[in-house]
């Protein structure tokens, strides 16, 4: 089997505010698998974002190895992080984050002009379902349509993997079923080694591989059988 | 303690930075007020008390020679409360020590008792003992600048003769509160002296017994100045009358009163400047904390806080930042008052000095600084008053954005600068009373510094194009043109024009002023007369040739025919076309060639006076001659002159570009910090959320910094502008019939001011700068705003 795109070893994160220390990642072990679809699943606090932020290079680990294609993220310095972030990931997160003066072409325009192999911002629209919003701006679009275009934006400059943290939180079922529509599309068509944060259990069914997450670790890994697709998913 | 007080505390500490930035803003306007209010009513009051204790006289009068029984006649003019005669001439001095020739204005004091008018104050010694004909008093500054005391002695030549004189006091005058020597722009203490002599010694010395040649008046309340200036006139007008004149003709008066205009212009122009931009400020910071806590005043109206409370909450913010300015403004200004006070107090030698720095200027300042405060805040406050408890629970809806241009348009341009450009035109309000906040920086420092502009513009019409002669001999009295040559045959003389001066009035139709015409010959080189496009002029051999602030007051053109009245020797009027229009900012004056004044007085070619080039090298020689020179009045150093003015105005120039730029960067630092820092607040989010996507620090700050960058140099256009239009207005209020300023502004100028505000703007960015490099991305994502 191939080398997965990242390899996660004992990795520790530890927060320090003052006096309290929290142990956010207490060892966590895991490897992705390129062009899966994973989910990770869990409670509230057991460190599920702070594992993405890591991934993502968001975020500093404390203690441990991540190794993406083989080379170690976790001596990255800022500069590094930020060209890594630039070139290899995309993020979608609960609220969205789009740029509230510039429409959804423009929003994704934003990434595309720097990006080193971008596909047009129309062509990263269209596989989200938007060809007909263009020319609207954030305030113009509802809360789905602007998740969409945050999926839009992430994946037109083709990142080689996806993270989204609770893209479908700020969602009501049926909009946030188009939202994971458009993910598991990305991830068919275009191969992007996608991982989808929630703790919305049903979501799980459409994922290759499940991670459960409690207490700042992997507590097991399903994997499915049969995905399900996300239009028959309703919570 | 109130919880909600705790909460003001807390937010003040939070946004200390940009609360003190808005603070010193205030506390600049407070200051300037402060000081330029205190100062000018201070030394206003200093110069009542002055003239008052010292009975410095209304009206002024010289004449050649009149007889001591007219003063009788001045005295039965109603409304005239005291009349003083005296002799008053100049005469050269001769210094030991000191090759330069000195010129002083010699003043008569009575035999018998004290001086009427014009009194003296005697810092030391004695007045002269009318027994002794070679004692003398002299001013303050003149014997500080040879370290002169009560004893010592130096020579002049009284009327041909030259005499010794002994020191029997050090005094100082109302009169002579800025005493300039002839020529000089500058008062130059080692140059010019003021000496009183008994009457009875000058009398002797001038050959003027029972006779005077200068009269003062004092008036009693209520009395019309113009009425009896016009009878003292009519009085004279057979002795030689050269037209009396008000205080505000008088030299030292108007010098010193145009200086406390300024003072008091500055109190009327910056203030306001300042108080508007923390208005401004204002507005900005309680808008951004209000939106920011809407949830917050929500839940308080909801748990049953009115909402006066709540607005009260907010308007105490505002207070104290309002607090903090006026105590830091009124101390910095007290102090900064009182010292300018000194240091004016000591550069006019005034005998005392009256600080008049009462609670009402601290008053005012308090109540028009809370006031610029709380309109600046009342909008804010007002939309915290209104938020019905419900509204405020949600989040405000987000900002709509328009599309300023189409898509074909905008293919070539980032999206991070349309997303400055959108941000510009979203709130073009904002943007607008930013770019006036920074261009009033911008104004502040042109409207401050151009008049060294105008300045060096005098200097280089006054001893480069228009008097470039080195020194000018000015007679006792008239002289045949045949002392020219002579002249010409001392040492180190390298070319001599002759100059007669003679006093007339000039009237067209209601309008009439009493000028002194100065004649030239055709052609000079030294001292030339140039017109209002700086050409030199030769004067034609008929035609009277009037300054243009002469012209501009009598109103007359090129062509217009006025009337022309002689006011020494026998009296002739004629009447004269207006040949040209002279370029002049110091004085009336008006011009004609000198062969027309002598046919004009009907006398043989005479001269009063001798412009001279002279060789450096032999300057010393000359200079010994001249002083034993009898028919040489006073000798004016062109040269010398400038030399202390540049040396004067060099102390001044970097102390005041300092300050204004001290002034303008806190306005600039205010302005474009706290926009930035209220725009971070707003766009962290977004900012942040661009920091995921993989853009770099520098790309970030760009879109924050670049806006402001953008909006800065927006500013500089309207701040030339706004500081030209400021300048104008200076210029007007200064513009008198003794001096005018002319407009000039270099291009440098407009640099320097840009580049202070630029830089100022520039500090405030690199401090933002870290912020958003600190930007906690993680922390911004996981939140709605
Ligand atoms: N910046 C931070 N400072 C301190 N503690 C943090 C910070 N971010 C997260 N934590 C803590 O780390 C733990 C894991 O958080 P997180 O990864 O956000 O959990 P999840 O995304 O699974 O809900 C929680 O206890 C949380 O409180
Ligand atoms: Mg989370």
């Amino acid at each position: 089997m191939a080398e997965p795109v990242f390899s996660v070893d004992d990795l520790t994160k530890v927060y320090r505010t003052g006096e309290v220390e929290v142990h956010a990642l207490r060892g966590v072990d895991l490897d992705i698998r390129e062009g899966e679809f994973l989910v990770l699943l869990g409670p509230s606090g057991s460190g599920k974002s702070t594992l993405l932020n890591i991934l993502g290079g968001l975020d500093h680990a404390t203690a441990g190895s991540v190794t993406f294609r083989g080379t170690e993220l976790t001596t990255f310095d800022e500069r590094a992080l930020t060209l890594y972030r630039r070139e290899n990931v995309g993020f979608v997160f609960q609220f969205y984050n789009l740029v509230p003066s510039l429409t959804a072409r423009e929003n994704v325009a934003l990434v595309t002009e720097i990006a080193v192999n971008p596909m047009r911002p129309e062509e990263a629209l269209e596989m989200v379902g938007l060809s007909d919003r263009l020319d609207h701006f954030p305030a113009q679009l509802s809360g789905g349509e602007q998740q969409r275009v945050a999926i839009a934006r992430a994946i037109a400059k083709r990142p080689e993997v996806l993270f989204c943290d609770e893209p479908t939180g700020a969602l009501d079922s049926k909009t946030g079923v188009r939202v994971l529509e458009a993910l598991v599309a990305v991830n068919a068509d275009l191969g992007t080694t996608t991982a989808v944060i929630t703790h919305n259990v049903a979501i799980g069914d459409i994922a290759h591989r499940v991670v459960h997450f409690a207490d700042g670790k992997v507590a097991r890994i399903d994997v499915n059988e049969t995905r399900r697709p996300a239009s028959e998913i309703t919570w | 303690m109130l919880s909600l007080d705790r909460k003001l505390l807390r937010d003040l500490w939070r946004l200390k930075t940009q609360v003190i930035a808005i603070a010193m803003v205030m506390a600049a306007g407070v200051a300037t007020l402060v000081l330029a209010v205190g100062a000018y009513r201070s030394l206003d009051e200093t110069r009542e008390t002055y003239y008052e204790r010292y009975r410095f006289a209304d009206i002024f009068a010289t004449a050649t020679r009149a007889p001591e029984w007219l003063a009788d006649e001045i005295a039965k003019i109603p409304g005239v409360a005291a009349v003083e005669t005296r002799i008053v001439e100049t005469a050269i001095l001769d210094i030991e020590g000191f090759s330069v020739p000195a010129t002083a204005a010699l003043v008569s004091m009575p035999e018998i008792g004290d001086q009427v008018l014009n009194r003296i104050y005697l810092r030391q010694g004695r007045t002269p003992d009318p027994a002794h004909s070679d004692e003398i008093v002299v001013n303050e500054a003149f014997a500080k600048a040879h370290g002169f005391g009560p004893g010592d002695t130096f020579h002049a030549i009284i009327d041909g003769r030259k005499r010794k004189l002994v020191i029997v006091g050090i005094a100082l005058s109302p009169e002579y509160i800025y005493a300039l020597g002839p020529w000089d722009l500058m008062p130059d203490d080692s140059r010019f002296a003021i000496g009183w002599l008994s009457r009875k010694a000058i009398e002797a010395a001038y050959d003027l017994d029972g006779a005077f040649s200068q009269v003062s008046v004092k008036l009693m309340r209520g009395a019309s100045l113009d009425d009896v200036i016009e009878r003292v006139d009519v009085l004279l007008a057979r002795y030689g009358g050269r037209g009396a004149y008000g205080r505000k003709d008088q030299q030292s008066h108007a010098f010193l009163d145009a200086e406390l205009k300024q003072l008091e212009a500055m109190a009327r122009i910056l203030p306001p400047i300042f108080l508007f931009v923390a208005a401004f400020l204002i507005n900005m910071i309680l808008s951004r904390l209000v939106a920011l806590e809407r949830e917050q005043i929500g839940l308080m109206k909801a748990l049953g806080y009115r909402s006066l409370t709540i607005g009260m909450h907010y308007m105490k913010f505002v207070a104290a930042i309002a607090l903090v300015g006026v105590v830091i403004g009124g101390i910095a200004g007290t102090w900064l008052g009182f010292g300018l006070t000194r240091l004016y107090g000591d550069f006019y030698h005034f005998p005392f000095l009256v600080f008049l720095w009462g609670a009402d200027i601290y008053g005012i300042a308090v109540f028009i600084t809370v006031g610029a405060a709380a309109l600046g805040g009342a909008r804010a406050v007002w939309s915290v008053v209104r938020l019905p408890p419900a509204v405020a629970m949600h989040a405000p809806a987000p900002p709509r954005y328009r599309r300023f241009l189409t898509n074909g348009w905008l293919r070539h341009i980032s999206q991070t600068n349309i997303m400055i450009a959108r941000h510009i035109l979203r709130w073009p309000v904002r943007a607008g009373l930013t770019v006036f906040g920074i261009s009033l920086s911008v104004a502040v420092l042109l409207a401050s510094l151009f008049s060294f502009d105008s300045i060096e513009f005098m200097i280089d019409f006054t001893y480069f194009q228009a008097d470039r002669q080195d020194a000018t001999l000015e007679f006792t009295q008239e002289r045949p043109v045949g002392v020219i040559s002579d002249v010409e045959r001392l040492p180190g003389v390298l070319a001599a024009e002759p100059v007669r001066t003679v006093a007339v009035k000039v009237r067209y139709g209601h309008v009439e002023r009493r000028v002194p015409v100065i004649g030239k010959p055709a052609g000079t080189d030294l001292s030339r007369v140039l017109d209002t496009d700086f050409r030199p002029v030769t004067l034609p051999e008929t035609g009277f040739a009037p300054s243009d602030a002469l012209a501009e007051i009598l109103g007359v053109r090129v062509g217009d025919i006025v009337e022309i009245e002689t006011l020494q020797g026998r009296k002739r009027i004629v009447e004269m076309p207006v040949t040209a229009i002279i370029q002049g900012y110091l004085g009336l004056l008006s011009f004609m060639d000198i062969e027309a004044v002598n046919r004009l007085m009907r006398e043989g070619p005479m001269v009063t006076g001798v412009h001279l080039a002279i060789d450096e090298a032999e300057a010393d020689a000359l200079f010994a001659e001249v002083k034993d020179m009898p028919m040489v009045g006073s000798i004016a150093l062109q040269k010398k002159s400038l030399e202390k003015f540049r040396q004067t105005l060099a102390e001044n120039i970097s102390v005041m570009i300092s300050v204004y730029a001290g002034l303008a960067m806190v306005i600039a630092f205010g302005v474009v910090y706290n926009s930035a820092r209220i725009q971070l607040s707003e766009r962290g989010r977004e900012l942040a959320s661009l920091r995921v996507l993989g853009f770099t620090r520098g790309e970030v700050s760009w879109i924050l910094l670049g806006e402001l960058a953008v909006l800065t140099l927006a500013s500089l256009p309207l701040g030339w502008a706004i500081g030209y239009g400021v300048a104008w207005v200076t210029v007007q209020g200064l513009q008198s019939e003794l001096y005018r300023v002319p407009l000039v502004i270099d291009r440098q100028t407009y640099a320097v001011s840009s580049l202070v505000v630029l830089g100022a703007a520039a500090i405030s960015a690199l401090i933002v700068r870290r912020r958003i490099d600190r930007l906690d991305l993680i922390e911004v994502l996981k939140t709605r705003e």
